[in-house]
């Protein structure tokens, strides 16, 4: 009788959920004729709440299963939420502006749902393979989703690209997940640690040359410098929700596993590669920030400042204890209503095609839509991290716990950055409301979906930005039995 | 007391809210009847939350409400509460009532004005600050609502910004205001820094065990209270942006000198108290400067033509005999003033507005005489209003007067000079109103012939608050009638728990009943002597005045010129103020700052370009940078 | 250890050595000369008529790409075949979960038209 695993399937319900939703969908998508892009988009925002609740459900339960390949920690719950959220905003993006680029298909929400499955497979899994399958869940519908709008050539291209550039990337994590292997006999985390720790002589060079290599494979998706050159192209060609999901979703997906891989797995050798991550932190604000400097491109702009932001969350990262992942987590929540606002405000006031996304053609707009302006305003004033907005609790999470563990240039290095972008973002708000209007006849109109997703994280933005308390024990408690 | 204490709030901010974003779809009357409406169920509730407490036995007729925790940072910790004692109840139920009358009067008033909905929101935001000033259980929650007055007032006297002297006047009251604010806010944080918090409860319970009385910790504390109390309720040295105030709409000079706003700083002395009671240095400024503004506003009054500007002083000599009250440690009189004076003070600008409704806007008192027939409400309510405050027995101002002038002469902290200073005022008090109603409504009409044909009394929107201001400014009074007077005054007793008091051992012996009743009929004569030198001025003999004036020029000038204060302090604070700026501005900033600023910009925004030119667009070439990323960081770790 | 790898290496120089001198003898040894006769794709044989590189139906990749697809899927089939008495009761509802998740993919594919040949 050959042993069935542990498998405990209760703890994949809100992936086996939002997959029923996928499919679901695409059933109506084939074996329906009328108009159904609505139907899937409710269909789907339903399956991400019902997904929402499930994972709420197992709060505090620390379950694992499947032979301890997956773990439903609350770290990775609270990923979970993160992920769902992020989706659930999405969707609410979209489907206003499918509808105007005339690009209705059903298959979209299948993509994104899926895309969600691999991002909680990656924040719970407790094992390399695993991680790995989940990146590939991960990254394969968003490859097609950023060549979503075919017509577009643009679009097409940023598919091909980020394809492209994302095998490459698999690439180096496979191999690298090989070197782990080969030198610890086992690719489970709490095997690996264990391994390691076990080993009094020196730190093993095959194991230190795998887990770069896992690193370089996970900071392609996290966007760090020099493994970022995909962003800006892939974030200005794809769909604009599609571009908000990106930097939303894979991002956080990506810390997700760079945490437990830091914490846990690599948690002895852990110190060896803070210089690398010190460096990459700095590089990643400091290009990213810069370059945006010049962009004329709101989305273009808006992918630079990405970057820089992915920046700010690896000084987390080097910090590496449990504040600097409560922080990193904190700031995730901010930086993913205050993205899909500034996003959404870009989907608003955008024309078919979307052909102009020059930042000038903002000039004057504060004269005719005072309200949009006002809103864009305030998601700009959070990314530029100015009280008191969520943006700006965020930050000071983050560089107070880089200074609570003696990190002080790294933080006065992310003091600095944050002021060159106040530039940019800036920038914005000064084209909207002191230049005058030169596109007399943009008309925009007010869609509910789009108006939902934007007045949620305006309210995301504030409330988190005027009474964090709450969040601040939330992202505390989601760090219970990490350590 | 089950009542939750923020739904007075709520509605007023509801109000701006609703009239402030939505306002400009809104028809007049809809933005009319949410702001009123906001106010008018903001003053149902205060005055059932009002008749609940009288309801309570006396000595437990607290109420605190806790919304939620506001900061809470280390030691620092400020619950955002609301705090109901007899003397916040009173001031709810009079900012909120007088506050409602005056919105109903705007819609008459204001009813041509373009920015109808603007004007209703700001109102509905100024009575919210103050009652949030008045609720606020500590005192971070009273200094929002002290700034949010001050940001109201602002707002409302530069209403009409595109005339320059409003939004002067404006700008004027707001930075005359930040000065005292400055004050204010060095005093929190002393308090602070003294008892480790800002809760007002627990400040006054802790007052007498850790300061020392008279001692120079609490005389400086009380002092930068006291500042602010000056920038707010406009008494010597920062009075000055009262009287330009009146460039705002008539009924938010009503609001700002009666029910609001000026009343601020009466109101944080009072409830600051404990304090105050500690330092008799402080209490012995206060009564001071309370005197002194008092006589130094009349005596302007007297001479102004304006008959917003006349009010105006008046206003800061009221406030004037308000600060000797609490200066001399009578708070309980202090706030009855102030309650009777919002009531006849609200009512005599409501009514000098109605006047200027009937005469196209001319607020120039030597182009009015001979209204009396025409617009007859007005004439009449106003009459009671000027009876009332120049303390005519039988009117509300006569019982509040009447106690301030006995208590600046009997209490501990009291003495002769402070009550001469006061009963002279009352009699100027009494002179320049009876000037001003003689010259409006008494003699031949002066009015310019093209306007004469067009006077009319007022709609009734406008003329019932006024008859429901003096139904109040006659019977306000009977709630304090003084034991002398066979009365029990009740007001007092109503507010004692709410004030510190002085010990018995101060309190040296008793005044006889005799003294008290000499004292009052002195004051009463020389009232009733101010209307006769007016009657005889004004309407027996009008050549008089002008004889007055040509006679003592120099004094006049001076008066009427109120004193140059205004010059004097553009000399020696704003003119080397605004050159000290300018130098830093062409020096400083200009090619300092700014130069160093745009260095650094510019290196920065250069070196983006140069980094821009890695970002090609073609894969291989992003390929380079990755694999130069991944051979970087393995060489790092092999030539380790 | 290592040492048991070592007939792969030398495999491995063998592989990169013979190339190497395959293209490096030809270079001393012979003289290169271009005739048209000697550039054409075949010696002999059929005359060579257009380029090599001729685009076809994007239909033969897509055919391609599915038929691989669900092969590779089916061969999930023959392990669980195996062993399929010792799974039991769980192994049935596992494979039929697979199995309906590849319906749902095949009616997709049908419905989407991917299958129609035109």
């Amino acid at each position: 009788m050959i042993q069935i695993p542990n498998i405990n399937i209760s703890i994949i319900y809100p992936e086996i959920i939002i997959f029923i939703t996928a499919v679901i969908i695409l059933l109506v998508e084939i074996f329906s004729n009328g108009k159904k892009w609505y139907a899937q988009s409710i269909i789907a925002l339903i399956g991400i709440i019902v997904s929402g609740y499930a994972v709420s459900n197992q709060w505090n339960s620390f379950a694992s299963g499947f032979s301890e390949v997956l773990v439903a920690d609350n770290f990775a719950l609270m990923f979970k939420l993160i992920f769902l959220l992020g989706a659930l905003l999405t969707v609410f993006l979209s489907i206003w502006y499918f509808r105007r680029e005339e690009i209705q298909q059903g298959e979209y929400f299948f993509l994104i749902l899926s895309s969600v499955i691999g991002m909680m497979i990656l924040s719970s899994a407790n094992e390399l393979i695993t991680a790995f399958l989940g990146l590939e869940v991960m990254s394969l519908p968003l490859y097609v989703l950023a060549g979503f709008d075919k017509k577009k050539l643009l679009s097409n291209e940023a598919a091909l690209k980020y394809f492209i550039m994302g095998a490459f990337a698999s690439g180096f994590l496979v191999y690298g997940i090989t070197f782990i292997y080969g030198a610890t006999g086992t690719t489970n985390f709490d095997k690996i640690s264990m391994v390691i720790s076990s080993r009094s002589f020196g730190i093993d060079p095959l194991l230190l040359l795998g887990f770069i290599l896992i690193l370089i494979g996970f900071s392609f998706k996290t966007a760090f410098v020099p493994f970022h050159s995909w962003v800006p192209d892939v974030y200005t060609g794809a769909p604009t929700p599609v571009t908000a999901f990106f930097s939303i979703g894979p991002k956080a997906a990506g810390f997700a596993i760079l945490f437990r891989l830091i914490i846990k797995a690599f948690a002895p050798i852990g110190g060896s590669i803070i210089p690398i991550l010190w460096i990459l932190a700095v590089l990643t604000m400091t290009v990213g920030n810069l370059i945006a400097l010049t962009q004329r491109n709101i989305k273009r702009m808006l992918a630079y400042s990405s970057i820089a932001h992915a920046g700010y969350l690896l000084i987390s990262l080097v910090v590496g204890n449990g504040r600097g992942a409560s922080a990193a987590l904190f700031y995730l929540i901010a930086y993913t209503v205050m993205t899909v606002g500034a996003f959404g405000i870009v989907i608003l006031l955008g024309e078919k095609g979307e052909k102009d996304l020059s930042i000038n053609g903002y000039s004057g707009l504060a004269y005719r839509y005072p309200a949009a302006a006002v809103v864009m305003s305030l998601f700009m004033f959070s990314l530029a991290g100015i009280p008191p907005t969520a943006g700006f609790i965020g930050k000071f999470y983050i560089f107070s716990s880089a200074i609570s563990k003696g990190f002080i240039w790294l933080a006065v290095i992310g003091i600095v950055n944050s002021v060159i972008s106040v530039y940019y973002y800036l920038r914005v708000v000064v084209v909207m409301f002191m230049k005058p209007e030169i596109q007399a006849g943009r008309v925009v109109c007010f869609p509910v979906s789009l108006m939902v997703a934007i007045i949620l994280a305006a309210i995301g933005v504030l409330q988190i930005g005027m009474f964090p308390q709450g969040w601040f024990e939330a992202v505390r408690y989601s760090l219970i039995g990490l350590f | 007391m089950h009542g939750p204490l923020w739904l007075i709030l709520a509605f007023p901010l509801l109000g701006f809210l609703i009239n402030g974003i939505f306002g400009n779809k809104f028809n007049r009357v809809t933005v009319s009847l949410v702001a009123c409406g906001a106010v008018g169920i903001s003053f149902v509730w205060s005055a059932v939350l009002f008749f609940r407490l009288i309801a309570l036995p006396p000595e437990s007729r607290i109420y605190v409400e806790k919304l939620f925790d506001w900061i809470s940072a280390g030691k620092f910790n400020a619950a955002f509460s609301f705090y109901l004692d007899p003397l916040s109840a009173l001031m709810i139920l009079m900012v909120s009532g007088v506050g409602f009358l005056i919105h109903i009067y705007s819609h008459g008033y204001m009813g041509h004005d373009e920015s109808y909905a603007r004007y209703f929101s700001f109102l509905n935001l100024f009575t919210f600050s103050m009652l949030l000033l008045v609720l606020g259980a500590n005192l971070l929650v009273l200094f929002v609502g002290w700034e949010g007055v001050g940001l109201c007032s602002y707002l409302l006297i530069g209403f009409w910004f595109t005339k320059k002297s409003a939004s002067n006047a404006g700008k004027k009251a707001f930075i005359v205001n930040r000065i005292g604010d400055y004050g204010f806010l060095l005093g929190l944080f002393l308090i602070f820094v003294t008892f480790g918090t800002l809760n007002i409860a627990q400040i006054t319970e802790q007052a007498p065990r850790l300061l020392a009385s008279g001692g120079i910790l609490v005389t400086i504390m009380t002092l930068l209270l006291f500042v602010g109390a000056t920038g707010k309720s406009a008494q010597i040295p920062l009075y000055i942006w009262l009287p330009d105030a009146m460039e705002g709409p008539t009924p938010v000079s009503a609001l700002i000198h009666a029910a609001t706003m000026v009343t601020a700083g009466v109101y944080m002395m009072a409830r600051m108290s404990a304090l105050y009671m500690l330092a008799p240095l402080t209490m012995g400024i206060v009564a001071a400067i309370g005197a002194l503004t008092a006589i130094f506003a009349a005596t302007i009054a007297l001479t102004q033509f304006d008959i917003k500007r006349v009010l105006a002083y008046s206003t800061i000599s009221q406030l004037g005999y308000m600060f000797l009250a609490c200066g001399v440690g009578a708070f309980g009189a202090g706030i009855f003033h102030l309650m009777t004076h919002a009531f006849f003070k609200a009512l005599l600008f409501m009514g000098a507005g109605s006047v200027m409704h009937a005469l196209s806007n001319e607020q120039d008192m030597r182009y009015m005489g001979g209204l009396k027939k025409k617009i007859p409400i007005t004439f009449w309510t106003m009459l009671i209003a000027t009876l009332a405050i120049s303390g005519v027995p039988g009117f509300s101002g006569f019982f509040s007067k009447d106690e301030i002038l006995w208590e600046s002469f009997a209490s501990p902290q009291g003495n002769i000079l402070l009550w001469i200073i006061g009963v002279i005022t009352a009699g100027l008090t009494a002179l320049y109103m009876f000037r001003l109603i003689f010259m409006t409504f008494y003699g031949e009409s002066r009015v310019k012939s093209h306007i004469e044909k067009h006077i009319h009394e007022s709609p009734s929107v406008m003329t019932i608050p006024l008859i429901a201001l003096a139904v109040l400014s006659v019977i306000g009074g009977y709630v304090g009638i003084p034991h002398l007077l066979d009365g029990s005054d009740r007001i007092g007793r109503f507010l004692e728990p709410s004030f510190a008091h002085f010990s018995e051992s101060a309190i040296e012996g008793h005044h006889s009943a005799g003294t008290e009743w000499l004292f009052m009929i002195i004051s009463v004569i020389i009232a009733l002597t101010g209307i006769y030198i007016a009657y005889k001025m004004y309407i027996a003999k009008p050549e008089l005045p002008v004889a007055f004036a040509k006679k003592f020029k120099g004094v006049y000038t001076v008066l009427y010129n109120k004193y140059y204060v205004d010059e004097f302090y553009g000399y020696t604070v704003v003119k080397p103020f605004i050159k000290l700026s300018r130098i830093m501005y062409n020096i400083f900033d200009r090619v300092i700052i700014d130069g160093s600023v745009n260095l650094i910009a510019y290196i920065t925004e250069w070196t983006g370009e140069v980094l821009k030119w890695f970002q090609t667009g073609y894969v291989r070439h992003y390929i380079v940078t990755f694999m130069f990323g991944v051979v970087i960081i393995l060489g790092y770790f092999i030539f380790r | 250890m290592l040492r048991i790898y070592f007939p792969i290496l030398v495999l491995l120089a063998f592989a990169v050595i013979t190339p190497l001198v395959m293209l490096i003898i030809p270079k001393i040894l012979g003289k290169r000369e271009s005739t048209p006769v000697k550039d054409a794709a075949y010696e002999c044989g059929i005359p060579a008529k257009g380029d090599a590189r001729e685009r076809f139906p994007i239909k033969f990749y897509l055919i391609a790409i599915l038929f691989l697809l669900f092969d590779i899927e089916a061969i999930f089939l023959y392990p669980w075949a195996y062993i399929y008495r010792k799974l039991g009761i769980f192994g049935l509802i596992e494979m039929g979960v697979f199995v309906f998740i590849l319906l749902v993919g095949y009616l997709y594919v049908i419905k989407k038209g991917a299958l129609r040949w035109q």
